[in-house]
């Protein structure tokens, strides 16, 4: 129902009880939060940028989370992503579901940030002391994604 | 039409976004990325591994064999790394 591209931080709190507010439906809240790793590989990082496409990230968060409802019965959902200059220990995405029972809320959880990584248009450039270079798509990524394709 | 480069993309050809009238005979997405290879070094650079390039056509995830028509906003980028 919700699908946010920001430049700011967020408040999982804040975002949680937002979501869930006045609903008495539901009976579980499944969340997750990636946040800035210290370590690329064995490499420090100082800080990374998350370039995006404006309007296509927004409406392919959209499909993404159209599709989780329609596999899951979810009460509801939340997608959030940062974008900009990011250090380590910054938040970057939230994503969190809500439903009667907590099955469908941590399935539709774990399915919307695989398919978000394998999809959504974001692109991670790091900075470390050696300079700037744009992170590669990890083949797990695309694993993580292809156990949610459907029979 | 207008064509938007992300990422590696953006920094190897060197601009982020340009308006382009590609010849006649450019009908498909491959077709257009051939004809976008000879614009110079940079173009060829970025668009030289194929496999590493994804394409949007009006915002949409396409294949290479996507027609292409004026007026339509085409995005090339490699995959995605966000989350």
């Amino acid at each position: 129902m919700t699908v946010r591209v920001q430049q700011d931080d967020f408040d999982v709190g804040a975002e949680l009880a937002a979501l869930t507010e006045g609903n008495h439906a539901i009976g579980g809240i499944a969340s997750f939060v990636g946040v800035v790793r210290e370590m690329a590989g064995d490499e420090k990082i100082g800080a990374m940028t998350l370039e995006h496409y404006p309007g296509m990230t927004e409406r392919a968060l959209a499909e993404i989370e159209a599709e989780a409802r329609r596999r899951w019965p979810l009460e509801a959902c939340l997608i959030v992503h940062r974008f900009g200059r990011l250090e380590p220990g910054d938040r970057i995405v939230m994503v969190a579901t809500a439903s009667a029972h907590r099955q469908a809320a941590l399935e539709a959880c774990a399915f919307l940030i695989d398919w978000l990584k394998t999809k959504a248009p974001f692109w991670k450039l790091e900075e470390t002391a050696g300079g700037s270079k744009w992170v590669d798509a990890r083949d797990t990524d695309s694993a993580a994604t292809k156990r949610w394709i459907e029979e | 039409m207008k064509l938007l480069y992300f990422a590696w993309l953006r920094t190897k050809i060197g601009i982020g976004s340009e308006e382009i009238e590609p010849p006649e005979g450019v009908a498909d997405v491959a077709g257009l990325l051939d004809w976008l290879k000879g614009r110079g070094d940079g173009y060829a650079d970025a668009l030289a591994n194929l496999s590493l390039v994804r394409v949007a056509v009006n915002q949409e995830y396409v294949a290479l064999d996507h027609p292409v028509a004026p007026g339509d906003e085409i995005a090339l980028f490699p995959p995605v790394t966000g989350g």
